[in-house]
């Protein structure tokens, strides 16, 4: 295909039906502080993990409100646990938690 | 041979708990792995074995360690350990002095008074009189304070006491019969049959005055009997477990056996071994600063013995290791919480798209390290790097672009396996560079380095690594007359023992003045990564009160040694706080 030096992103709306929020309710229920997060990128443009990868906790929160279980499950993964977004957060959202207790959501409903 | 029926509880309890210690014991050395067994073979003939009897001697029987905390709370502890071992050893004398008869019953020195009246026939009966009521004096007196201490534990200094069981209930109020109940069945053998020392014969005389003896003598042996027979049953399921399993603690640990981040019997051996003294409640910042009050190591340890741990006193500790450093038993609290945090961690990481990645390493003969956070606090990476260029250091940046973590956050939340992974790939670019010192800015990283990466090269804190330069002249600073504090990060000084070379290192630079909490008492800045829930207003509830203790003095600067620290202060001081590294830049002369 010609390049254009842009591309088209994929649709952004959400399909109701297949938004799967399990995730997100038990993230929301143990570590309410993801509902604080405003999608700045702080923690994104610090984050060690994204050195080497396009691990991204502001998309990965995002994910998670949005029921993307796919997407989630396959960036998580990624994350070293080092706890510079943590620091680095103007919202104070708990970040570390955030990660753990979407690991566990994944684990408790074997998705 | 002497004999009566009230020796019966005694002897069946006595039993029962040889028994069932054997049991515990040789259940748990058998389920120790090959390695540690061989640890204990070599060490029962060694030097150790006679290191772990003096200890067992200081601190299961004197003490020490608790005086040294709380002097108070550390003779009620020692009348009644040392008192009582006292005991059994002048009971245990006094009866062979007496008869030299072949078979002799464990309960013969135990209910000596009962059996031996007439004591005009053997030699140093006063002597021995004197000796067994002063030490009777000494344990009741420890048995007056442990009373108060249930009742008002505020005398002690100490905020709470922990909350028991039945068993434990048993195992209480029978110890607080024993020694009460002998001091009234000595003391009415003595009225009736014209002994006893100072003590018990006194009380003797005082009691015949209004009390029928004859009907109250067998009674209260048999009471003073059956509340040693309950103790003794109950003892193993009890909280006093702790005394029998202390001592076989501290043999191992002397033989070099230790808990790793893995639960073994040992680890086993050592949650069983706290006696719930509480000393680590008034140490926990937690308690003080978060009003969290389940997480410390007393009520932590027992949750697991009961097996009902529950995650969020898992994951809030912020792993300061203030309480283990105070702990009297000396158990490795941090480590048993990391074993534990694995429960709830579930292993999701994937760190594959780390293997093709090639770290260029050039050689060089420092590495510099600066760790995650200190990619946060720029400040500091520049004043190291602008120490090494005016030292003209030959060095290496490791982590300049783009760092991959140690691994020590992933490890202490619980993730040890994976977190391997990440100490592979930094480990190869640190041994293909060919460097003879790796010098981090982060007491995080270091602690890795040093505990977990077995790297055989020399590994330095900055702190250490600038006092070097400036002793060897090789940077020349100028003293300001600076008025300044030090927070001791936790990673470093409890966690690490640096205690003396930032100190040093600053005296160079500043006057440093001292603060109330410092050292091996210093607090946490409440930043910790060791903790994954705690919340931000938790956390900032801890910075305040550590802030409230160093500022107190006024100081023209607050310094520390750790990013992470620095980054946690910085947002709620009135007062500057400054990286050590950054006030040797700010004062360096070299060009
Ligand atoms: S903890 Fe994970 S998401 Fe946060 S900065 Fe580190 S690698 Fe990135
Ligand atoms: S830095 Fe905090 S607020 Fe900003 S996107 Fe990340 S989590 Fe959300
Ligand atoms: S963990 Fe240590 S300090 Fe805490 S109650 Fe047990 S023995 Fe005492
Ligand atoms: S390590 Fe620190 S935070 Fe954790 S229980 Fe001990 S004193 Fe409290």
């Amino acid at each position: 295909m010609k390049n254009f030096g842009y591309s088209i992103n994929k649709d952004r709306q959400i399909d109701l039906d297949k938004s799967d929020q399990r995730i997100a309710l038990f993230v929301k229920q143990h570590e309410p502080s993801i509902n604080i997060c405003i999608s700045c990128g702080t923690c994104t443009a610090t984050c060690s993990a994204g050195n080497y990868t396009n691990l991204n906790l502001r998309k990965l929160i995002l994910s998670v409100k949005r029921g993307d279980i796919i997407e989630t499950k396959a960036e998580i993964s990624k994350c070293m646990f080092c706890g510079k977004c943590l620091l680095a957060c103007p919202r104070g959202v708990n970040t570390r938690n955030v990660i753990l207790k979407i690991n566990q959501a994944i684990e408790k409903f074997s998705l | 041979m002497n004999f009566h029926p009230f020796v019966i509880p005694f002897s069946i309890g006595f039993i029962v708990l040889i028994f069932i210690l054997l049991y515990k014991y040789f259940s748990l050395f058998y389920r120790l792995d090959h390695q540690d067994k061989s640890k204990i073979y070599k060490g029962v003939f060694s030097l150790k074995f006679f290191k772990a009897i003096k200890e067992v001697f200081l601190e299961s029987l004197l003490h020490r360690k608790i005086f040294r905390v709380n002097p108070l709370l550390g003779y009620m502890h020692t009348s009644l350990a040392f008192g009582w071992f006292l005991i059994i050893i002048g009971g245990t004398v006094e009866s062979k002095v007496h008869s030299h008869m072949a078979l002799k019953m464990p309960y013969d020195p135990v209910f000596f008074n009962f059996f031996n009246t007439d004591l005009s026939m053997y030699r140093w009966a006063n002597e021995f009189n004197f000796i067994m009521d002063f030490l009777l004096l000494i344990v009741l007196s420890g048995v007056c304070l442990a009373f108060v201490k249930r009742f008002y534990s505020k005398a002690f200094g100490m905020k709470k006491t922990s909350v028991l069981k039945p068993f434990d209930k048993i195992a209480l109020y029978t110890l607080w019969l024993i020694f009460p109940l002998r001091f009234f069945a000595e003391s009415f053998s003595a009225g009736l049959y014209n002994n006893g020392g100072f003590l018990t014969g006194t009380a003797g005389v005082f009691f015949s005055s209004f009390l029928p003896l004859k009907n109250l003598l067998v009674p209260t042996w048999w009471a003073y009997s059956i509340s040693l027979g309950a103790f003794f049953v109950a003892l193993p399921f009890s909280r006093y477990m702790h005394i029998p399993t202390e001592i076989f603690l501290i043999f191992l640990r002397n033989f070099g056996v230790k808990t790793d981040k893995i639960f073994s019997s040992f680890t086993e051996l050592e949650v069983l071994s706290c006696p719930r003294c509480g000393i680590c409640l008034d140490k926990c910042q937690l308690l003080k600063s978060a009003e969290i009050s389940d997480t410390q190591n007393v009520y932590f340890l027992q949750s697991l013995r009961n097996k009902q741990l529950n995650e969020n006193n898992t994951f809030d500790c912020l792993l300061c290791g203030r309480c283990q450093e105070f702990c009297p038993v000396g158990i490795n609290l941090n480590n048993i919480r990391i074993s534990q945090r694995k429960h709830f961690f579930p292993e999701n990481n994937n760190f594959e798209y780390l293997q093709p990645i090639a770290i260029a390493t050039p050689k060089a003969s420092v590495i510099y390290f600066a760790g995650c956070m200190t990619h946060l606090t720029p400040t500091i990476k520049l004043a190291m790097t602008g120490i090494f260029e005016a030292a003209g250091v030959d060095y290496l940046f490791l982590d300049k672009d783009s760092s991959i973590c140690c691994g020590r956050p992933l490890m202490i939340a619980g993730e040890y396996t994976k977190a391997n992974e990440l100490i592979e790939k930094n480990k190869k670019a640190i041994i293909e560079s060919g460097a003879k010192t790796l010098v981090t800015s982060c007491p995080i990283c270091y602690k890795m380095f040093n505990e977990d990466y077995d790297l055989n090269i020399e590994v330095l804190h900055h702190t250490q690594y600038l006092l070097q330069l400036t002793e060897k002249q090789i940077i020349k600073i100028n003293k300001t007359n600076k008025k300044v504090v030090y927070h001791d990060p936790c990673e470093l000084g409890r966690g690490s023992g640096i205690f003396n070379e930032p100190r040093e290192l600053i005296s160079h630079l500043a006057d440093i003045s001292k603060i109330k909490e410092e050292k091996e008492e210093a607090l946490c800045c409440g930043g910790s990564l060791g903790s994954v829930n705690l919340s931000f207003n938790k956390r900032n509830n801890i910075r305040k009160d550590v802030l409230s203790v160093l500022q107190e003095g006024n100081p023209d600067l607050i310094i520390t040694a750790c990013p992470l620290c620095k980054k946690t202060l910085q947002n709620g001081a009135n007062t500057e706080v400054k990286d050590i590294a950054e006030l040797v830049m700010q004062n360096i002369q070299n060009q």
